[in-house]
């Protein structure tokens, strides 16, 4: 009866037009070669919005991000790089090395994947901490005090041992205030670690009031101006790395990245982090304190946080405001996801995200577009690369072929 | 011919990026019948049936429906054709009755007439024998009741095609004989009925023709009155078996475990464990039967220091000591080092005991991470250990590497209890370690179990199959909402008699139930 007219209709269905198939044992090799295309790809969009919206050429937009990332085609680099025409490739080394740009792009990605190092930990035990901005914060606040207080009263080498270590206790204390509620109490600690960082940038205003050098402003401003004290060395290494260079940045945060990825994958305590991570249960049944393990990774995730607020305040601005972290906190957790809690893999997405926000930022100026054009582009290319991961775990399939090319 | 036939799948095939889900397969259900599709575990029933319910869409073949070729692309399709499937885990909203449960989701005017609905609801009901109160709420059901709605759901949107998904794995033997009355009734009234299932001796009578699926590809159809249970299982195998399970005679037995006056609750304070008195002896199995949730899991718990008591003790007699010692008090690890091993499989088998993102020698390590240095893992004695395991017990993995969450159920099976008679166990304890396993995997297990028990072990099985428990163990002990109902000798206990057991603990208690 009713049946009839249900065949009818449904024997006018036809096969859907693209279905979602899994595919499986994707190679890395190939993964890696899907990955690259989306970021070309996404290049592409980006370069074809530039294009639209301002008229600029992709060649003007190569010298602009050049310009800014490495210095390319200044005339500090032209002149350095003509001295060695005899030897181009020393004297683009030499041009690189010398050159500021390229060095604040070294600093600002080694900063940032010091904040992507110090959430690792945390995330692979399935605590989400989203509170690295806090905790970078107040181990800013903690290297800024010590500068502001303990500047004529220690030596240079012990002032900079203090803020080093006041800074690590600072951020340790804020990754381990919610650690001991959730391994108490169980609170919810993506919540509780996102509300550490406005108690932290609270705390950073008021001290900015209290110690304000402006008059009024309520800006602390550069700390010892003059003497410098507690600030870390630009001219390490003499002429060779430049005047400004950055060193001290990189070999601290890729010795961390080197640590932290021997703690995670070989030591006994990264083999709990890992089972807690997994499972709950299981780690109870192998007899594992689970409080214990929270509470030792949120304080190892804090205090390298707050290391990451020492390299910030003591060797890039000197002063500490409520955006001296500039979401750093935040824009690690995605280099954290896009490099799956692989330290060596978030040297490559660090790197990354700072050329496109720093790259970004300087086509949006040069091209006459605003700050919210650089987030766009931003935008478009973590889009790519993030939908580049579903052409990896699955493939279409069209009407009419059927599934055998598959490679 | 085809006019009569329900469903006509034609050479289906459905691949899973390399993984072959099924290939190839073809066969017919009439009005008016029931069809028992029979595979061991990975052989494709659920996909080649997902592919009715139009949760997947096969790669190539036909499906006819009463005749007529029909492409499935949505699960509402497949309810626009007449086809209901009645799942193993229960897709009900727990908050509403059960007549809300079964119109939710259906087209027609905003607001919904309830009478109209409970009345049809008792009509079905009638018709077929269900009982069921159309204004019982499903978290006050029991898991029969349940099922019992979501089978009146597919009837109530005018099914006349039900696919059952191993549907008595969770009922007692007297469920399950209700169940098969009204299946029967259904058949009469010209319904054509799918039924997935691992036990042979429901598909023997029950049913009126059995398929069977190997490996993703369909060995073929016979009919019920001319299969036994030897020639199913052959079929589904491919090759000769036995279906005896051996049990040696118990040797040196004595108490292991004592439990005494053990009483427990839920975070709700509700009692789970009554007053459990017991005895776990070497070199015998016993077995512990029950409705699922009746106390097994907190039993087993309790004993590995992984649940507090309210009450009670547990002690532990070692073998070559007179020194009994109290377990009740000690930390997980502190008992696991006295050498009493739970080899825990909980209702989902990764949830406790083993690490699915991580590989065989991950897992191993579980155990025994804490040797060596004292900051570094040793990994090669873990991989020594999985290596072994893989020949000994013949676990089938691409790599010991490989995540053991990719592994097949009886693989992940073999894995953690291979490590827990790895680490020379006194006491082992399983639970459900047959769940969801094919024949031959489960007849691996039993046989690593008895293995234990000649070596003097005390082995804890806890189990579904009655069939089963009354073979492999010495005792069995029947557990029922947390009490015990009895300690039988499984040699000479019958299975209708366990039945019993399971339902009803002692005559007072039974009084109040049954005056409902």
């Amino acid at each position: 009866m009713t049946n009839n007219s249900v065949h009818s209709k449904s024997s006018h269905l036809k096969e859907p037009l693209i279905r979602v198939a899994r595919r499986e044992g994707t190679s890395k090799l190939a993964a890696f070669f899907i990955k690259l295309l989306a970021i070309v790809l996404s290049c592409v969009v980006c370069l074809g919005v530039i294009y639209i919206l301002t008229g600029s050429t992709p060649d003007k937009v190569a010298s602009a991000m050049g310009g800014e990332l490495f210095g390319f085609g200044t005339r500090q680099m032209n002149n350095i790089m003509n001295a060695y025409s005899s030897s181009p490739l020393e004297g683009f080394f030499r041009g690189l090395l010398s050159s500021k740009p390229f060095w604040r792009t070294i600093r600002d990605a080694m900063i940032m994947l010091c904040v992507a190092i110090a959430l690792t930990p945390a995330f692979k035990m399935r605590f989400w901490n989203t509170g690295g901005e806090g905790q970078i914060l107040m181990g800013g606040l903690a290297t800024a005090t010590v500068m502001i207080f303990c500047a004529d009263k220690l030596s240079p080498a012990l002032l900079i041992i203090v803020m080093l270590l006041a800074s690590i206790a600072a951020g340790l204390v804020w990754g381990l205030i919610p650690a001991i509620f959730k391994a108490k109490w169980n609170t919810n600690e993506t919540l509780f670690t996102l509300m550490m960082n406005y108690i932290a940038i609270q705390l950073v205003l008021f001290f900015n009031i209290i110690w304000d050098t402006t008059g009024g402003a309520g800006y602390i401003g550069m700390i010892n101006k003059e003497t410098h004290a507690g600030w870390f060395p630009t001219d390490i290494a003499g002429g060779f790395l430049g005047t400004e260079n950055y060193i001290i940045h990189l070999l601290t945060v890729i010795v961390l990245t080197v640590l932290v990825y021997i703690y995670l994958g070989y030591t006994k305590h990264g083999y709990e982090i890992s089972v807690v991570g997994e499972s709950e249960n299981t780690a109870r049944y192998a007899g594992i304190s689970i409080k214990r393990v929270i509470i030792r990774t949120m304080c190892i995730s804090g205090a390298i946080c707050g290391l990451a607020g020492f390299l910030l305040v003591a060797g890039s601005t000197h002063t500490i405001a409520k955006d001296t972290s500039d979401n750093r906190g935040f824009t690690a957790i995605i280099v954290a996801w896009l490099s799956k809690f692989n330290p060596f893999m978030m040297i490559f997405y660090s790197f990354l995200i700072v050329f496109l926000s720093n790259g970004s930022k300087e086509i949006a100026t040069r091209c006459g577009l605003n700050e919210a054009a650089s987030d766009v582009l931003t935008g478009i290319v973590l889009f790519f690369i993030i939908a580049s991961d579903f052409f990896i775990n699955y493939r279409l399939v069209f009407r009419h072929k059927t599934a055998k090319e598959e490679k | 011919m085809t006019g009569t036939n329900a469903i006509e799948l034609k050479s289906i095939t459905k691949t899973f990026g390399s993984v072959v889900a099924n290939k190839d397969v073809s066969l017919s259900v009439r009005k008016g019948e029931i069809l028992s599709l029979l595979g061991e575990n990975g052989s494709g029933k659920t996909t080649l049936m997902n592919m009715l319910s139009g949760i997947y869409y096969p790669d190539s073949g036909e499906i006819y429906i009463n005749g007529e070729k029909v492409d499935i692309r949505s699960p509402k399709d497949s309810f626009d054709l007449g086809i209901g499937m009645i799942h193993q885990h229960f897709k009900l909203v727990d908050l509403f009755t059960a007549a809300e449960n079964i119109v939710l989701g259906m087209k027609g005017k905003t607001k919904v007439d309830m009478k109209a609905v409970v009345e049809k609801i008792n009509g079905l009901c009638e018709k077929y024998g269900f009982e069921l109160d159309p204004y019982k709420k499903i978290y006050n059901m029991s898991v029969s009741e349940k099922q019992t709605v979501e089978i009146i759901k597919t009837l109530y949107r005018g099914a006349n095609i039900l696919i059952l998904d191993e549907p008595t794995a969770v009922l007692t033997p007297q469920e399950t004989r209700t169940l098969f009355k009204i299946l029967k009734k259904m058949r009469e009234d010209g319904k054509a009925i799918i039924i997935i299932t691992h036990k042979l001796m429901e598909v023997l009578e029950l049913s009126d023709r059995v398929s069977v699926l190997r490996k993703g590809e369909y060995v073929g159809t016979v009919n019920t009155n001319e299969a036994t249970e030897l020639s199913l299982t052959e079929m589904m195998v491919g090759e000769k078996v036995t279906l005896d399970i051996e049990r040696p005679e118990p040797v040196d037995v004595n108490p292991r475990i004592i439990i005494k006056d053990v009483s427990c609750s839920d975070k709700n304070g509700i009692k789970v464990l009554d007053n459990i008195n017991l005895t776990v002896n070497s070199g015998e199995i016993l077995g512990i039967a029950g409705i699922a949730g009746s106390g097994q899991k907190e039993l087993l718990e309790i004993v590995a220091g992984l649940q507090s008591v309210d009450s009670g003790s547990v002690t532990y007699c070692p073998p070559d000591s007179d020194k009994c010692q109290e377990l009740i008090g000690k930390s997980p690890l502190q008992i696991r080092n006295l050498g009493v091993a739970l080899s825990f499989v909980p209702e989902d088998r990764l949830g406790m005991g083993l690490v699915g993102s991580m590989g065989m020698t991950g897992n191993m390590m579980l155990r025994s991470y804490r040797s060596g240095t004292k900051f570094f893992t040793d990994r090669k004695s873990p991989k020594k250990l999985s290596e072994d395991i893989v020949k000994q017990l013949g676990v089938v993995t691409p790599d010991i590497s490989t995540p053991v969450r990719r592994l097949s159920g009886g693989n992940v099976q073999k894995v953690l209890i291979g490590r827990e008679i790895a680490a020379s166990p006194t006491v082992l304890m399983t639970a459900y370690a047959v769940r969801g396993l094919d024949i031959n995997t489960s007849y691996t297990i039993y046989h690593l179990l008895n293995e234990q028990k000649k070596k003097g072990v005390a082995v804890v099985y806890v189990g579904e199959d009655l069939d089963v428990l009354l073979a492999l163990c010495d005792k069995i002990m029947v557990l029922c909402s947390g009490r015990i109902s009895g300690i039988v000798d499984a040699r000479s206990a019958t299975k209708e008699q366990l039945g019993l057991m399971m339902t009803k603990h002692s005559e007072e208690t039974e009084v109040g139930d049954n005056d409902k």
